[in-house]
């Protein structure tokens, strides 16, 4: 008869990482699926470039190494980078940008730091933050959103032969995000800026809103299955809420958009649901994650305002991944039969 | 150490015991100033020539200062060395000067020069002691070079752009574009990339130490060993 020594932590969890992974990228469905109907196949492009450079990334890295490729292959960590990566870059980027951008994610963000579970900063966050960097051209080129004035429908040849440089699909089909639109006019009314600009819709950019709508929906889906807790999101975006709130005066630009849209603009569902809950570059304790959500609410609101890029969740992130142990060594919770102090 | 000899200085210098590389010494201009090839030039030569003088002034006063006083001593003779190299830039090359800026004075404080000042001139004779910083001086120069060089190639497709700055209006035809239509990749001409590289340089270093290192033992363990003699009289304490 064998007496195994079992100790503590008796509970386990059935899920393992790559099932984990596997949730999140199920959920990315219905906000690409709405991204792909208002700007057509090229994000879908990309995220076909990403997912193959990923996995070569990663696989290569893992062999030098000297780890286990399959099994860390099988975790999904790499495919949900990329994932990420390509819905946050620009849908009719040129091939090699994205490429880059991968590779940077995994080879340094990622494997240089540690790799997986030991990376300070979230990878395709900083990949993303060096490519708008680096290529700040190439980074703001957005296709305009289909029921606009200059959009137009690009199938899935457009956009491949555009990823690969042999047509250019959005000649004549890009347009100011709403966020920027907003950044560049600090002197008009809300409602001529609705009126002049056909890519604002319902209360935030046509497309933008829907996009929203489907990360949200994702994010709602994996708070269901337990994914990650409802702290750092919930009080990101509510933060969020509460600054444009007190501060938006109902009518002028200047006062920087109504709370509606600004949840509803740029990354910020993809944000707050599946960059915020990150697990290895977040903060640890449910306390520690109500700080982080609170401060990258705060910084996204700043830099989206006053600062000079048009939206900011990548930067905010990145400086509050900075800031995580910190917040964690003060949000430490109490071990159970000890007093207050440490 | 006086006996040390120029053949060990130069590998010290160029390689085992590299300033940048090794030593990890003088970091704040190898980073700042390696973005293009003008700049990482100009640099070194700069502090090649402060590396050198200071060394020689070191080595002939290292008999007269005391050990209390000769920090300062060898910082005040930095600073003149500096400012000499300034001037002399400021008056041959004034527009390298103008892109120099603040680092041709933070010279001074280049941890190298006085590291080498400390460890080696205030020890040896100025013979040994010139040869040293220049050795030092070419060590931490040829990196500085290859860095200004793979930064400026990869960060905007060409290489040796602006040369004229420094060597006047032969170089202005110098620039040597690599890529054709290369999208400028602000990242690597900005700090970062500079710390990514010095750290792949590092690697690389470290690669080739460790290659041959194994080479080493590999032929040793092949030399027919000697026989021994086991000691079988007298005690043993």
């Amino acid at each position: 008869m064998a007496l195994l020594k079992v100790t503590s932590p008796h509970a386990h969890g059935p899920r393992s990482t790559g099932g984990v992974m596997q949730q999140v990228i199920l959920a990315t469905i219905p906000g690409v699926a709405a991204l792909t109907y208002f700007f057509g196949f090229g994000i879908l492009i990309n995220m076909l470039w990403a997912i193959i450079t990923a996995l070569a990334c990663e696989a290569a890295v893992l062999k030098l190494r000297k780890r286990p490729i399959g099994f860390y292959l099988k975790d999904y960590s790499a495919v949900v980078t990329a994932v990420l990566l390509a819905i946050a870059l620009p849908p009719y980027a040129p091939w090699w940008l994205i490429v880059l951008a991968v590779a940077f994610a995994i080879l340094i963000a990622k494997h240089l730091y540690g790799g997986m579970g030991y990376n300070p900063f979230n990878p395709a966050m900083v990949a993303y933050v060096v490519m708008l960097v680096s290529l700040p051209v190439q980074m703001t080129q957005w296709a305009a959103p289909i029921s606009t004035d200059v959009g137009s429908f690009i199938g899935p040849v457009d956009a491949l032969l555009n990823s690969l440089g042999l047509i250019n699909a959005i000649d004549g089909h890009t347009m100011a995000t709403p966020l920027d639109v907003l950044k560049q006019n600090n002197t008009l009314m809300m409602d001529q800026l609705w009126q002049e600009n056909t890519q604002f819709g319902l209360f935030a950019g046509k497309g933008w809103e829907i996009a929203n709508l489907g990360f949200l929906i994702g994010g709602l889906y994996l708070l269901w299955r337990k994914i990650f807790t409802w702290h750092a999101p919930v009080s990101m975006l509510a933060t969020l809420a509460l600054l444009t709130l007190i501060t938006y005066d109902g009518g002028s630009s200047n006062s920087g958009g109504s709370p509606l849209f600004h949840l509803f603009s740029g990354a910020t569902m993809l944000g707050a649901f599946f960059i915020v809950t990150d697990p290895v570059t977040s903060t640890v304790s449910n306390r520690g994650r109500i700080v982080y959500g609170v401060c990258i609410g705060i910084l996204v609101y700043i830099i989206r305002v006053w600062g000079s890029y048009p939206d900011a969740i990548a930067f905010a992130v990145l400086l509050m991944n900075f800031a995580a142990p910190f917040i964690d060594h003060y949000t430490k919770p109490t071990t159970y039969g000890y007093g207050k102090q440490s | 150490m006086a006996d040390t000899s120029y053949k060990d200085i130069t590998i010290l210098g160029l390689w085992k015991n590299n300033p940048a590389l090794v030593q990890l010494l003088g970091l704040c201009p190898l980073l700042a100033m390696t973005g293009s090839v003008v700049n990482a030039i100009g640099m070194s030569v700069a502090t090649t020539f402060v590396l050198v003088t200071s060394n020689i002034d070191v080595s002939l006063i290292r008999n007269v200062v005391s050990d209390a006083v000769r920090l300062p001593a060898f910082v005040m003779i930095i600073a003149a060395a500096v400012t000499a190299i300034q001037l002399l830039m400021q008056a041959f090359t004034y527009d390298l000067y103008t892109v120099l800026g603040v680092f041709l004075p933070l010279i001074t404080t280049n941890c190298v020069i006085l590291g080498r000042a400390d460890a080696f001139a205030c020890k040896n004779n100025v013979f040994a002691s010139a040869y040293d910083g220049l050795m030092m001086g070419l060590g931490f120069s040829i990196v500085m070079f290859l860095l200004g060089f793979f930064r400026e190639l990869f960060g905007t497709g060409t290489v040796f752009a602006d040369m004229h700055l420094l060597f006047g209006p032969i170089a202005q035809n110098w620039t040597w574009e690599v890529f054709k239509d290369y999208p400028q990749f602000l990242y690597i001409i900005l700090p970062p990339g500079a710390f990514i590289f010095t750290g792949f340089m590092i690697a690389i270093k470290n690669i080739i130490d460790n290659h041959f290192e194994e080479i080493q033992k590999a032929q040793k363990a092949q030399e027919p060993k000697e026989d021994r003699r086991v000691r079988i009289t007298g005690t043993i304490s």
